[in-house]
């Protein structure tokens, strides 16, 4: 399980892991637990361009289908096929095993920390 | 002995059982209720002089002159084709599933644990449409074969990877299908590109630049050809492939998934379905594997219950407009489920053996008339097809076709020198003889006659001797290319090799009827559905040959009976809802919301008001709204709801001011989908007129309003009616619906046409008459005529008092159950007095924090009390709606609420830690027969109060066949075509 106050948050309910000049991203257990049981996601395939805060895939659960927003410009350099295979991942471990998109990032935007994304969410 | 008048077997509650529920409601006579419960300022006077709605007629009456009205239609042989054609509907499945209420007054499955006896029927359906269109997955089911080919072209955009805005369209495609896909594509700015298609390999092919291609295989004039250079072309450009096919053809010609095609669309009328003068039948449609998230409407998958056993569910939920709203993948919800089920059992009965035979036998019929005719010197078009013919006439295609027509057989006139002529499985030799005849091509001694039944008579006789004495044309050269036979397999699951014999196919429909809960067994009390009554006589002329048997394009002549009845109800719908003019084309309620913002379209851009494109739907709308808004080429802009549900009116003024110039719409629903009447209507009706916009009054809830209000008198430009809520028609267990769309005068003209209209001409509210001029949205001219006369019976037999009469007890049923249960579970929505609608919204949210026992928990119990669930978490997540309508009886009524009640002591116990949040009643509903009887009973309450909540339920008792299913496995392993025997053991 990933340290929560290291990750950095959008308002779009993910969570951004910066590592170096790479940003491993998902979804907020919040976001997780709001979808309820995710069924099928569509994630973008490496090499794909992304622009930050473009739609560039689908997260969807049985009571919704949620959309996946770039939170940064850059390249993907690899999806999680394993939480295509077993989506369930993302509800059992939204913010380790359930990671979505690694994406080389040409410029990191504002983020929210910890603190103000538990006061976006009301907790 | 009189008659009892027809309203006191429609509505449930007598005087006596009204008075007992006006007491607990708090007033003294239903006129005091209604007169509080509806806003005084729109409430109308209704004159039962002014009324068109005639005085109520009895039972007997009304169908005496629906037979009246059936013998002023003539069943003429159709060889129109196009997409109808004759066939013969199993006497089994007529008698056990169209016939039977078992089947017609189910509700969508949207609780699957009381409904997989017709998941079963759906599925096989799906089964058959994908094995014969050789592709991975098939929906269940589209409403007709042109609207799936629009569907398809709409896939085809949101899955293509090319850029292009061009859709390409075969010259030889239905020419109904191809006003509709023209016209649909225009409202969202595709353009169609029409072409001739043929085998070509050249890469500048204008297919090369489009996002995909429709293909008529075979093809409008019968010819049939191979479409796979052309797909492969659109494919390399990243295309793709919709391919409308005849299932029947299929059966002995390579199917389109054969031939690369991504997605297949048609009909399966020919599969046991009248023709019923248009519809009801199930159109389909079917993708390739890696599409299927993309399949608009309603899609059947197997998962698995609480005890690990196959059940099945309608798959991918969260995809559909009443979840997506704008950003759905279709607006379709009602499906056509009783004609699916009737196609899927005329496979079951019949078997890929039996539809080989039958196909064979078609194309037969077809080949034996090109010999014939050919013999007589006449050139045949295409020598390639399955059972249509276009024959060469030069100059006398028209006055050949009249005279065809007064021998009783319809020919197509495809051009002054070409006739068109579709056989079918009812054609035979004497059929055979008389088109020979009418084409003189036998030799037999004409018989002289000069009246037309007496002429028709005579020629069969003449076609008998001829019979006798023509050449005997033995061998017949084939008329299917021999690339383009079918090799691969179908229908190779068991069900459809096992109901051979009239017995077993019997008991298999019982089987399945017997695992449902429909309105045959109890109430369903979904609220936005209005489960009421439909009346068996209301249902009688829907089998009369005279409006069964009837081609949707045939002659004026041959129709007078159904135009008089169309004009009637159209007339009689405006009445009732303050409109001038009524389309009765639109096959759902989806469809006539699309009509309806089309007109508002088509009027704004006759006035050059081009950028009036906006549309306000407030937050409590149902989904369907924004899809529809959006396929109408319309923006959707959200106007906020307060804390009551009721439209937000500073909210609503500032949307408007924002987009003033660009306001086209405001769509609302009234009383709101929060059952309530809201005040403001009138004020919100003024502020957008005041703006230019259009008023869109969504009719959903019309059942709480008809006889006291009228959408047109308190602001409505347009709206839909649902009949198979208000009026009648049965739900089908999720179809067929018929959504006719209501209109002032000024957007009349911008209502559906159809270029095959026998009638453009439509009688407005005041005498005079207007043309329907815009777009087609349905197949057929008059949508799906054939069960009109159900909504025309209960207009009729209840007349508008009557009429009134069933608001009123549909209103205090609603409010004597918000009364009853206020105690228990607090109403979320009520109006000034206190009051709701014709529906009640039960809120469960604080309970369920209290307890941990969820709205699905309450919803499975009900099932072992013997009920159907209330809509579940609609408008609001974590409620109950319920809506019991007027025609249930106060028995029903209060057996229901006392099942709430005792529910509630149940939650209650769980809150109180008597029984484990995980383990009880509730959260292990619903029981099956096997889960209390097999094996060790290891929970903390026991077997009887599982099963036998209620003591009556010992002789009565419904038993669901499998347990909660489990919603996330279906959807992460989707599987939509029978399961293989295995899994059941």
């Amino acid at each position: 399980m990933t340290d929560q106050s290291e990750l950095r948050y959008t308002s779009e309910h993910e969570w951004v892991l910066v590592e170096g000049t790479v940003a491993t991203i998902g979804i907020t257990a919040y976001a997780a637990a709001q979808l309820g049981d995710i069924v099928y996601l569509d994630l973008p395939a490496a090499g794909t361009q992304i622009a930050g805060g473009s739609v560039v895939g689908e997260i969807e659960s049985t009571k919704s289908v949620g959309e996946l927003f770039a939170p940064v410009d850059g390249t993907v350099v690899e999806k999680n096929a394993a939480v295509e295979d077993a989506p369930e991942l993302v509800n059992s471990d939204p913010l380790g095993a359930g990671w979505l998109l690694k994406v080389e990032f040409t410029e990191l935007p504002e983020l929210l920390s910890l603190a103000e994304y538990n006061a976006l969410i009301g907790e | 002995m009189t008659q009892l008048p027809f309203s006191s077997r429609h509505i449930g509650t007598d005087a006596a059982a009204q008075s007992h529920m006006l007491e607990a409601v708090g007033y003294s006579s239903v006129a005091e209720l209604m007169a509080a419960a509806v806003p005084r300022a729109i409430q109308f006077d209704r004159s039962l002089a002014d009324s068109l709605v005639p005085p109520a007629a009895t039972e007997r009456e009304a169908v005496a002159e629906l037979r009246a009205l059936a013998a002023q239609n003539r069943v003429s042989t159709s060889y129109l084709g196009l997409g109808y054609y004759d066939t013969i509907t199993p006497a089994v499945i007529k008698r056990n599933v169209l016939e039977n209420p078992s089947w017609y007054t189910a509700y969508t499955p949207y609780q699957p644990e009381i409904s997989q006896g017709r998941l079963e029927a759906l599925i096989n359906f799906q089964t058959m449409v994908a094995d014969l269109t050789g592709l991975a997955t098939a929906n269940a089911s589209m409403l007709d074969e042109s609207t799936a080919a629009v569907e398809g072209m709409l896939l085809a955009r949101r899955a293509s990877k090319s850029t292009s805005r061009r859709f390409i369209v075969d010259a030889d495609a239905f020419p109904q299908t191809k006003a509709l896909l023209r016209s649909r594509a225009e409202a969202v700015g595709i353009e169609i590109v029409e072409m001739v298609l043929d085998a070509v390999d050249h890469p500048a092919h204008p297919a090369a630049d489009a996002f995909g291609v429709f293909i008529q295989y075979p093809g409008a004039s019968g010819r049939v050809w191979n479409p796979a250079d052309v797909i492969e072309i659109v494919h390399q450009a990243g295309g793709i492939a919709v391919v409308g096919a005849d299932l029947l053809a299929l059966a002995l010609i390579t199917s389109p998934g054969e031939l690369g095609a991504d997605v297949a669309i048609g009909t399966t009328q020919r599969f046991g379905v009248p023709m019923g003068f248009g519809g009801p039948h199930a159109g389909y449609m079917s993708v390739r594997a890696g599409l299927e998230r993309q399949l608009p409407g309603r899609l059947v998958g197997v998962s698995v219950d609480a005890a690990g056993h196959p059940a099945y569910r309608l798959s991918l939920q969260a995809r559909e407009q009443h979840i997506r709203r704008e950003k759905a993948t279709s607006n379709i919800c009602t499906a056509q489920v009783l004609l699916a089920v009737m196609a899927g059992m005329y496979a079951v009965y019949h078997g890929p053996d039996g539809l080989r035979a039958i196909a064979s036998e078609v194309n037969r019929a077809a080949r034996s008339l090109a010999a014939r005719l050919a013999a007589a010197g006449y050139e045949i078009v295409h020598g390639d097809y399955f059972d249509t013919l276009q024959v060469r006439v030069p100059g006398r295609a028209r006055g050949l076709a009249e005279h065809a027509h007064s021998q009783g057989i319809l020919l197509r006139v495809d051009d002054d020198d070409t006739i068109g002529i579709a056989v079918d499985e009812t054609t035979g030799d004497a059929e055979l003889l008389q088109l020979a005849i009418v084409f003189d091509a036998v030799t037999a001694p004409p018989i002289a006659t000069t009246d037309a039944r007496a002429a028709s008579e005579a020629n069969l006789e003449r076609a008998r001797r001829a019979s006798a004495a023509a050449e005997e044309i033995t061998e017949v050269a084939p008329s299917l290319p021999e690339h383009l036979v079918r090799t691969s397999d179908f229908l190779t699951h068991p069900v459809f090799n096992t109901h051979r014999s009239e017995t077993s196919m019997m008991r298999y429909l019982k089987r399945l009827a017997d695992y449902d809960y429909a309105l045959d067994r109890g109430m369903i009390p979904l609220g936005s559905c209005t489960m009421k009554l439909n009346a068996a006589s209301e249902m009688e002329a829907v089998t009369w040959r005279e409006f069964a048997g009837i081609h949707p394009f045939a002659p004026k002549s041959d129709v007078g009976g159904y135009l008089e009845l169309i004009g009637q109800l159209e007339r009689w719908l405006a009445d009732v809802t303050g409109y001038d003019s009524v389309s009765l084309q639109p096959n759902a309620g989806s469809q006539g919301e699309l009509a309806g913002l089309l007109a508002i379209r088509g009027y704004h851009r006759s006035r050059g008001d081009v950028d009036r494109t906006v549309c306000l739907i407030p937050s409590s709308a149902h989904g369907t709204n924004a899809a529809s808004a959006v396929l109408a080429g319309m923006k959707v802009v959200v106007v906020a709801c307060d804390e009551l549900g009721n439209v937000d009116l500073d909210d609503l003024r500032a949307k408007i001011d924002q987009h003033a110039a660009g306001l086209a719409a405001l769509m609302i629903t009234y009383p709101s989908t929060h059952g309530v009447y809201e005040h403001e209507v009138t004020e919100i009706c003024r502020l957008v007129h005041e703006a230019g916009g259009q008023v869109y009054v969504d009719g959903a809830n019309l059942n709480a309003l008809l006889g006291f209000a009228r959408f047109g008198d308190f602001g409505g430009d347009v709206s839909h009616l649902n009949l198979h809520k208000t009026f009648c028609i049965p739900h089908g267990g999720g179809g067929p619906g018929v959504g006719p769309v209501a209109a002032k005068a000024h957007l009349a003209p911008f209502l559906p046409g159809h270029m095959f209209a026998q009638d453009a001409g439509h009688l407005l509210i005041d005498g005079s008459r207007v043309e329907h001029a815009g777009g087609p949205i349905s197949a057929a001219p008059y949508g799906s005529p054939s069960i009109l006369p159900i909504s025309w019976a209960y207009v009729r037999m209840m007349g508008l008092e009557g009429l009134a009469d069933a608001t009123a007890s549909a209103v205090l049923a609603a409010n004597y159950i918000a009364a009853r249960l206020a105690p228990h579970f607090p109403v979320l929505y009520t109006g000034e007095n206190g009051l709701v609608a014709h529906e009640c919204i039960l809120d469960l949210r604080a309970i369920t924090a209290a307890s941990g026992v969820s709205v699905d928990d309450v919803a499975k119990r009900l099932v072992d009390y013997g009920f159907h669930a209330p809509t579940m978490s609609f408008p609001v997540p974590g409620t109950l709606m319920v809506e019991p309508t007027e025609s249930e009886d106060l028995a029903e009524i209060d057996r229901f609420v006392e099942a709430m009640i005792r529910i509630k002591q149940e939650i209650d116990s769980v809150a109180a830690g008597e029984w484990p949040a995980d383990d009880n009643p509730l959260r292990n509903a619903p029981h099956t027969a096997q889960s209390v009887i097999e094996g060790e009973w290891a929970h903390p309450y026991d077997r009887e109060r599982a099963v036998y909540p209620v003591h009556l339920l010992v002789r009565g008792k419904y038993w669901p066949p499998v347990r909660r299913i489990d919603q996330a496995y279906g959807d992460r392993n989707l599987v939509c075509a029978c399961p293989p025997p295995e899994a059941f053991e």
